[in-house]
């Protein structure tokens, strides 16, 4: 039993063969791997299936609203600077409901991962489409199947020059652990984009198919070309897994902020300066 | 005395307001200002007004001693407002024909002839303070140092243009004035030369700040704006971080964050930024987070008008977010009580748990005045996290409903918030029992909420009969307005700056009333209904506006007049 295993059993409520057990698995495999000490580390998510992940791990975590998972992870990294932070949902809280926050996270760069389970279908609202659904898909709502074109978020990641963009298969556990630890020690943004079977709900995009359509980048692959990325990120055919691009030049959100240039110290330490408020009081005599 | 100028936005009138006022106040006058502009950032037609005076002075008053048009369709909105008393000065050109008969007192003074010379119309409104500055004899060095100070960053050159330009103004004052014209003896003192000069932007952000905030996130939206810039430019200092969301929804959310994280976390918006942010106030509620939300009102619905004034979001900022929990709301009728309802609000919100509202608006937050002094010793500084163990429960049940608040890095144990209801570690239920457990511990955190609300403040005579009530930034205008009307001896104000949940005192207050009179800036009378809600009393009578200008004393004095000469069996209850 690792350290982010309880030590009574738990109910999980995903259906038995979902592919979040083996997400679950891999992330807590690969904080395990990173001896991450669990005092520190705060999972951040939103609402969904996904967005229970937390729930099932011995950690910290800020279960918050649907598509708002990426302001609070900004901010309690930002407020603390010592944690680590792990943004994990779903494609539709961050892709659909928190469209805009995906953006303007990745123009911030705070230093966080965001793990984003992408099973192309709304599952905990049974089986409506997702920003991800492939066209064609039929659903109690979309009854003539999907007509949009699918969001494709490791392109709009990369146009945004985003500073870690992977995609991992949940089916493979060994390479997904592997791509989380990787962006869990990248410092800034790293957005992980798992393909994740949904076994109820969505009877398309199965493990079998998830297989057949996606493919590792190997060794000669270099991440840090941008429009090589974006090449990638948009060729027709199978998927492309693995860190997709890498810009390590980036700054960092929390770095660059004017309240830790002559003070470290996280906020839950700081009290109110006296001489600040006196000198501000003053300043208004004259 | 009250100085009315008024031209076209982008004229520099700011600059204007900004040095007379520290100027006359340096010189020993009391002062006030407030601006009224339009939603653009050039032309159409704005104005200020500067009162100077030998006592406090508070409000906006309709009644105007001297104009100034710096513009050919300057005096247009202002025909109700000038009386045969008020001085026009300034520009033959720019005054109304109908006030050049001869009957009228007019001090022509050929300002565009003036800033020609003094290199060009930009001059106009400072050949202005140089007038002005002569007329109530403000020292010419410190009419200089003041222009100095505000206008450095123009470079030398044209900072020396401006410096000769308001010596051309001061010259020409001499003499100006005819015996019987505005009369300009105002004792001055030397106790208000060293006051403290500001608008409630500043007092709310310095609350803030003593309020142990650390952490600001905000969208841009007037009149709230302001506050943001507040702590923009006291980030270095304060070690306060600040940051500009994509929008309110992240704002509040980030906020919100930041306290679970250990921050202080403050929004400042206005009614339509806070429609954003409402599913996060009943996300607050649910995790049972401390947030302090400062709402800047101004006229709704939707755009509205956003440069002006209201009083109209106390439903929205009571009634808002799904579900049942606790709030607070404050209402500051003072610069003294914006600084210390902004502190009190982080104490309120760290102690029970809950999101506290601080409602101010626009008129509250852009009028400028000096008050004697800001009271620090009373600043907060305290904490309220615990430091965790390993079986550390965030909704731990209690008698008071408020559980001990851990943070995640501070301690042995794990700290679980959920916007699902949660037990007591923290995790998703659907258990009825626990869900009633939860609902009731976060409702009792009301009974200490009310045992420390702040009690509403009784102005006038102890026995009254009738009794004037409002809230908020009401206050100075219903003072005047009473001072006006003469009737100190049975009729006595009631102010809250606490407006939910209500002190207890509220009731035995209304209830020794004859008469009962509320004053609000809305059109539908809201605190009176929720002072009904609360405490089943009826008010016999309302004044209400909702034009988008403040309460002015002049408002205040007519309707009560009116009122009380009426026969009391004939009014309507609100």
């Amino acid at each position: 039993m690792g350290v982010y295993d309880f030590e009574h059993a738990i109910d999980i409520a995903w259906c038995p063969g979902c592919g979040n057990f083996r997400i679950l698995k891999s992330v807590k495999d690969a904080l395990e791997e990173l001896e991450l000490d669990p005092r520190i580390v705060v999972f951040v998510s939103g609402i969904g299936q996904a967005a229970k992940t937390p729930q099932y791990m011995d950690v910290h975590y800020f279960n918050g609203l649907h598509g708002r998972t990426l302001p609070a992870a900004t901010a309690i990294k930002a407020s603390n600077r010592g944690l680590t932070v792990i943004a994990e949902s779903g494609d539709g809280d961050m892709y659909g409901e928190g469209g805009n926050h995906f953006m303007h996270a990745i123009r911030r760069n705070p230093d966080i991962t965001n793990i984003v389970h992408n099973n192309m279908v709304y599952a905990l609202t049974k089986g409506q489409a997702s920003p991800t659904t492939r066209q064609g898909f039929v659903t109690p709502v979309q009854t003539q199947g999907v007509t949009e074109e699918p969001f494709n978020p490791i392109a709009v990641a990369i146009a945004l020059d985003a500073s870690f963009v992977a995609r991992a298969f949940a089916g493979d556990a060994r390479q997904t652990t592997d791509i989380i630890k990787k962006a869990v020690t990248h410092k800034g943004y790293a957005l992980v984009d798992i393909f994740q079977p949904c076994v109820t709900y969505n009877k398309v995009n199965t493990y079998a198919w998830f297989k057949e359509n996606t493919y590792y980048l190997d060794d000669t692959y270099d991440p840090s070309d941008r429009e090589a990325a974006f090449r990638k990120a948009t060729e027709p055919g199978r998927f492309p897994l693995g860190v997709i691009y890498l810009n390590r030049n980036k700054s960092v959100f929390e770095e660059t902020l004017i309240a830790y240039r002559h003070d470290d110290r996280p906020l839950y330490q700081r009290t109110v300066d006296m001489g600040v408020l006196k000198d501000l009081v003053d300043s208004m005599r004259t | 005395m009250s100085i009315v100028f008024s031209g076209q936005a982008g004229q520099g009138l700011q600059t204007l307001e900004a040095i007379l006022t520290r100027m006359f106040k340096r010189s020993g006058y009391n002062v006030f200002s407030y601006s009224e502009y339009m939603s653009r950032i050039r032309g159409g037609n704005n104005s200020t007004q500067v009162r100077i005076s030998s006592r406090r002075v508070f409000c906006y008053t309709r009644r105007i001693d001297i104009f100034v048009p710096l513009h050919q369709d300057a005096m247009e909105r202002f025909h109700d407002r000038i009386t045969p008393e008020t001085v026009i000065l300034g520009e033959r050109s720019f005054i109304d024909k109908r006030y050049l008969d001869g009957h009228h007192p007019v001090l022509e003074v050929p300002i565009n002839d003036l800033a020609r010379e003094a290199g060009g119309p930009v001059y106009a409104n400072t050949i202005v303070l140089g007038i002005l500055a002569g007329l109530f004899y403000v020292d010419k060095g410190l009419m200089d140092d003041e222009i100095r100070m505000i206008l450095s960053g123009l470079g030398e050159e044209r900072l020396q243009k401006n410096l000769a330009a308001a010596a051309t103004g001061y010259e020409r004052s001499k003499g100006l004035l005819k015996p019987g014209q505005a009369s300009v003896s105002i004792e001055r003192t030397d106790e208000v030369k060293h006051e403290i000069l500001t608008d409630g932007i500043n007092v709310v952000g310095l609350g803030g700040l003593a309020g142990g905030c650390t952490f600001v996130s905000a969208y841009p939206m007037s009149p709230s704006t302001g506050v943001l810039v507040f702590f923009t430019k006291k980030a270095e200092g304060s070690g306060v971080v600040v940051e500009q969301a994509e929008d309110e929804i992240s704002a509040i959310n980030m906020a919100i964050g930041s306290w679970y994280a250990g921050g202080r976390g403050l929004v400042t918006t206005s009614g339509g930024g806070y429609a954003l942010m409402v599913e996060a106030l009943s996300l607050a509620g649910c995790i049972e987070s401390p947030l302090v939300i400062h709402l800047g009102q101004r006229p709704g619905p939707a755009t509205g008008l956003p440069t002006r004034t209201e009083q109209a979001d106390l439903n929205f900022a009571l009634y808002s977010g799904h579900g049942e929990f606790p709030r607070v709301i404050l209402a500051p009728g003072t610069h003294e009580q914006g600084f210390s309802l902004m502190r009190h609000a982080f104490y309120l919100a760290d102690k029970y748990q809950v999101p506290v509202f601080v409602l101010t608006d626009q008129y509250f937050l852009e009028r400028r005045y000096n008050i004697p002094d800001i009271n620090l010793d009373t600043v907060y500084d305290q904490r309220f996290v615990i430091k965790t163990d390993r079986d550390y429960r965030r909704y731990a049940l209690t008698g008071s409903g408020v559980s001990p608040r851990g943070i995640p890095g501070f301690g042995e144990g794990r700290v679980r918030v959920d916007s699902d209801e949660h037990t007591e570690d923290g995790f998703i239920t659907e258990s009825f029992s626990v869900r009633t457990d939860m609902v009731n511990k976060r409702l009792r955190k009301l009974d200490g909420l009310r045992k420390e609300a702040i009690a509403p403040e009784l102005f006038g005579p102890g026995d009254y009969r009738n009794l004037v009530v409002c809230w908020g930034s009401s206050l100075h205008a219903v003072q005047e307005g009473l001072d006006m009307l003469g009737r100190a001896d049975d009729t006595a104000i009631l102010h809250f700056s606490q407006v939910y949940p209500l002190h207890p005192s509220a009731s035995d207050f209304l209830e020794k009333a004859h008469r009962k009179i509320i004053v609000e800036s809305n059109a539908t009378s809201q605190f009176a209904r929720l002072i009904r809600s609360e405490t089943g009393i009826v008010f016999d009578d309302k004044i209400l506006k909702f034009s988008g200008l403040p309460l002015m004393p002049e408002d205040i004095c007519e309707s009560l007049s009116d009122m009380l000469e009426k026969k009391e069996t004939t009014h309507g209850r609100v």
